[in-house]
C-alpha cells in the first residue's frame, strides 16, 4: 500500500469514492403465474427480497398474496415462473426440486408461520415436541439437544417454559402463535414468512406478537416475508412493502413512501380506508 | 333324473402347497422384490386359506409358497408349539404339501411365528415366517395411508421420531412395547410384528431370511440375511429391552431368556421361559439326554454380539 501525498495547499484533495459493493436478493422470484381453472390467483409476478430485510405483502382478500407465501414455501407450484434462493449449495429453479428435496430445504431454511395454528402445529402433540418435530425432520436424533433447542427457542418467542409441554389445543390463540413462531425459528431459519401472524387476536395480543418478531428481527436480523390485510401490521414490522391486487402486484416500495404518497389508485383505497 | 353327482366334478386334489400356481406365483414376486428392497411393504394379493383373516394368513401364505416335501415346518404360536392354532397350522402345512413338522427349531427349515423369535440362533438355510397384524408403522402417526405411503417414499419418519419424543416427556421413559418401529437397511421403517422388545435386536444382522407378512392387509416385506435392523432411539437414550435377564423358568431352570408370567393364587408370579421347545430341550438335558449344544441370541440375560 502507497501513502498518499498530502494535496497542495489550496487545491481540494480528489475525492475517494469508496468501492461500491452490491447484495445479491436472497430471494428471487419471477414472472410467477398461477391460475386454478379459470381462476388467475398470480400473473407475471416478480418478487425480490434482500438479506435482513422485511417484506410485507399487503393487498385484500383473494389477491393472491397468501398463495405467493405458498410459492415461497415451495408448498406449490406455479405454471410459469422461476424461483431461486441465494443461500450455499443451492442453485437454480427451485421449482425444479422434487417433493423430498422441497422438504429437506424447507425443514432446514424456511420457517412459516401460518395464520390458521392447526394447518402448522400437532394440536395433540406438546409444544416443545412441536418446536422438536423441526428439528427431527432435519436430523437431529439427541433427547438432550433436542429438549435444548426447543425449550431454547419457546424462550425466544417470549413464550412461558413452565408450559412447554402443554398441547397447544389447550393454549390461547397468542400461545399458539408463539409455539408456531418457535417451530419457525428453531432452525435459525435463513427466510421466515408470515401470513396473517396476527389475525384474529386480540389487540393487546397482537402487540406482544408484533414485538417479539422485532425484536427477533432485530436481534437475529431474520429476512422476513410477512403477509397482512392489517397495514398498521406492516407498517409496524416491514421495511419494504408490496401492493397485491387480482394477483398482480400493482404497486411496490418503500414502506413510508408507498403508505405516504401512494401512487396506484388501489393503493391509496386501501391507505385512505386505513387512515 | 340329475343327481347332485352329475353336476359337481370328480374329486381332485388341491394343488401342491393349497395354493393355486397364480397365488404362488404373484406371492413369489412379491417376496422376491420384498427381499430386494429390505423393509419395503409389497402389496399383494391376499387369497383366501381356511383360517380366518387376522388369525395368520399373511405367514400362512407365504409358508405355503416357500414349502417343498423336503422342508420341515415349526408353528410358534408366541412362543409355544403345543397351542390350537400352532397345531392347526402346522398339520395343515404339512398335510397340503407333505413336508416334514418339527418343534425343534435347530431342525426346522421354514418357521413361521406368531409374534416371537425363537431364542435359538437360526442359520442361513432357516426361513423365518412373522405373522403381523398391522404392517404399517406410520397408522398411528397417519392414518391416511396414501399420505403414509408418500412418507415412506420421502423417507419422512419425523413424526415416528416424535412420539419417542412424546413418551419421553410425558414418562420419562420409551413407551413402546411390541411393535418397536425399527430401521431397516439405513432406509424404511418396519414393524417388526408384535415381537416383544426382547426379540427386535435378533434380527439385526441376522443369518437368516424374514419375512413379515399381514394376510388381512395384504402386505409383505422381508429382513434379508445380513441386513441392519436398528430399533429407532435417541443417540442419549439407549434401546431397553424387558427385564426378564434375572427371571428363572419354574419348569425348565433356564435363566436369562424371555419369559412369560404365570399369577399365582397368593399374588405372586411364577415365570415358564416363552420358547416352549427351548424349555423342553433344557428339562431333558437336565434329565441327562444327550443333546447337541445350541448357540442362543442371548447367553445370561446378555445379548450376545
Amino acid at each position: 500500500m502507497t501513502a498518499q501525498s498530502p494535496a497542495p495547499r489550496g487545491e481540494a484533495a480528489p475525492r475517494q469514492l469508496p468501492q461500491l459493493m452490491t447484495t445479491p436478493p436472497i430471494l428471487t422470484m419471477r414472472g410467477i403465474t398461477r391460475r386454478f381453472g379459470k381462476v388467475t390467483a398470480l400473473e407475471d409476478v416478480d418478487a425480490t427480497v434482500y438479506p435482513g430485510e422485511v417484506l410485507g405483502i399487503v393487498g385484500e382478500s383473494g389477491s393472491g398474496k397468501s398463495t405467493l407465501l405458498r410459492m415461497m414455501n415451495l408448498e406449490d407450484t406455479p405454471d410459469t415462473g422461476t424461483y431461486e434462493l441465494d443461500l450455499p449449495g443451492l442453485g437454480g429453479n427451485l421449482f425444479g426440486l422434487d417433493r423430498f428435496e422441497r422438504r429437506m430445504l424447507c425443514a432446514r431454511n424456511i420457517g412459516i408461520v401460518y395464520q390458521n395454528p392447526h394447518l402448522g402445529l400437532l394440536m395433540r402433540h406438546s409444544s416443545s415436541g412441536n418446536v422438536a418435530e423441526r428439528l427431527l425432520i432435519a436430523g437431529e436424533r439427541s433427547f438432550k439437544v433436542l429438549r435444548d433447542k426447543a425449550r431454547e427457542a419457546l424462550d425466544a418467542s417470549e413464550f412461558p417454559l413452565e408450559r412447554m409441554d402443554a398441547r397447544p389445543i389447550e393454549l390461547s390463540g397468542g400461545m399458539q402463535q408463539r409455539v408456531q413462531l418457535a417451530k419457525a425459528i428453531a432452525l435459525e431459519p435463513a427466510l421466515l414468512l408470515l401470513d396473517e401472524p396476527t389475525t384474529g387476536l386480540d389487540v393487546s395480543v397482537q402487540a406482544l406478537v408484533l414485538d417479539t418478531l422485532k425484536r427477533l428481527q432485530r436481534d437475529r436480523s431474520i429476512t422476513m416475508v410477512i403477509v397482512s390485510h392489517d397495514l398498521g401490521v406492516i407498517h409496524t414490522m416491514a421495511d419494504r412493502v408490496m401492493v397485491m391486487r387480482r394477483g398482480r402486484v400493482v404497486e411496490q416500495g418503500l414502506v413510508d413512501q408507498v403508505f405516504q404518497d401512494p401512487q396506484h389508485e388501489y393503493t391509496q383505497q386501501l391507505v385512505h380506508a386505513k387512515l | 333324473m340329475t343327481s347332485l353327482a352329475s353336476l359337481t366334478k370328480p374329486w381332485e386334489a388341491f394343488s401342491y402347497g393349497f395354493l393355486d400356481a397364480s397365488a404362488k406365483r404373484e406371492l413369489r414376486r412379491k417376496m422376491l422384490k420384498a427381499v430386494a428392497v429390505p423393509g419395503c411393504q409389497m402389496p399383494y394379493a391376499s387369497r383366501e386359506v381356511p383360517i380366518a383373516r387376522g388369525w395368520g394368513t399373511g405367514g400362512l401364505q407365504v409358508t405355503l409358497t416357500l414349502l417343498k416335501p423336503t422342508s420341515v415346518v415349526k408353528v410358534i404360536d408366541q412362543g409355544a408349539d403345543d397351542s390350537v392354532n400352532a397345531a392347526s397350522i402346522r398339520k395343515f402345512l404339512s398335510r397340503v404339501s407333505g413336508a416334514g413338522k418339527t418343534w425343534d427349531t435347530g431342525e426346522a427349515t421354514i418357521l413361521q411365528s406368531r409374534h416371537r423369535v425363537p431364542e435359538e440362533v437360526l442359520r442361513e438355510d432357516q426361513i423365518l415366517v412373522l405373522q403381523v397384524p398391522n404392517p404399517e408403522p406410520l397408522r398411528p402417526v397417519e392414518p391416511n395411508m396414501s399420505v403414509a405411503r408418500q412418507m415412506h417414499a420421502d423417507a419422512d419418519y419425523g413424526r415416528l421420531w416424535l412420539t419417542l419424543y412424546e413418551q419421553m416427556v410425558r414418562s420419562g421413559r420409551i413407551m413402546q412395547g411390541a411393535a418397536y418401529p425399527s430401521l431397516v437397511n439405513g432406509r424404511h421403517v418396519m414393524t417388526p410384528s408384535p415381537i416383544p422388545r426382547w426379540d427386535v435386536p435378533k434380527l439385526h444382522m441376522a443369518r437368516h431370511l424374514t419375512f413379515l407378512s399381514a394376510g388381512r392387509e395384504k402386505r409383505l416385506y422381508a429382513v434379508p440375511p445380513y441386513t441392519r435392523v436398528e430399533p429407532l432411539v435417541f443417540s442419549d437414550v439407549p434401546y431397553k429391552v424387558e427385564e426378564h435377564h434375572d427371571l428363572t423358568c419354574h419348569r425348565s431352570g433356564l435363566t436369562g431368556y424371555f419369559m412369560n408370567e404365570i399369577p399365582q393364587n397368593d399374588g405372586s408370579s411364577s415365570f415358564e421361559v416363552s420358547d416352549s421347545h427351548f424349555g423342553i430341550k433344557a428339562i431333558r438335558r437336565s434329565e441327562g439326554e444327550a443333546l447337541a449344544p445350541i448357540d442362543t441370541w442371548y447367553k445370561n440375560g446378555e445379548l450376545q454380539p
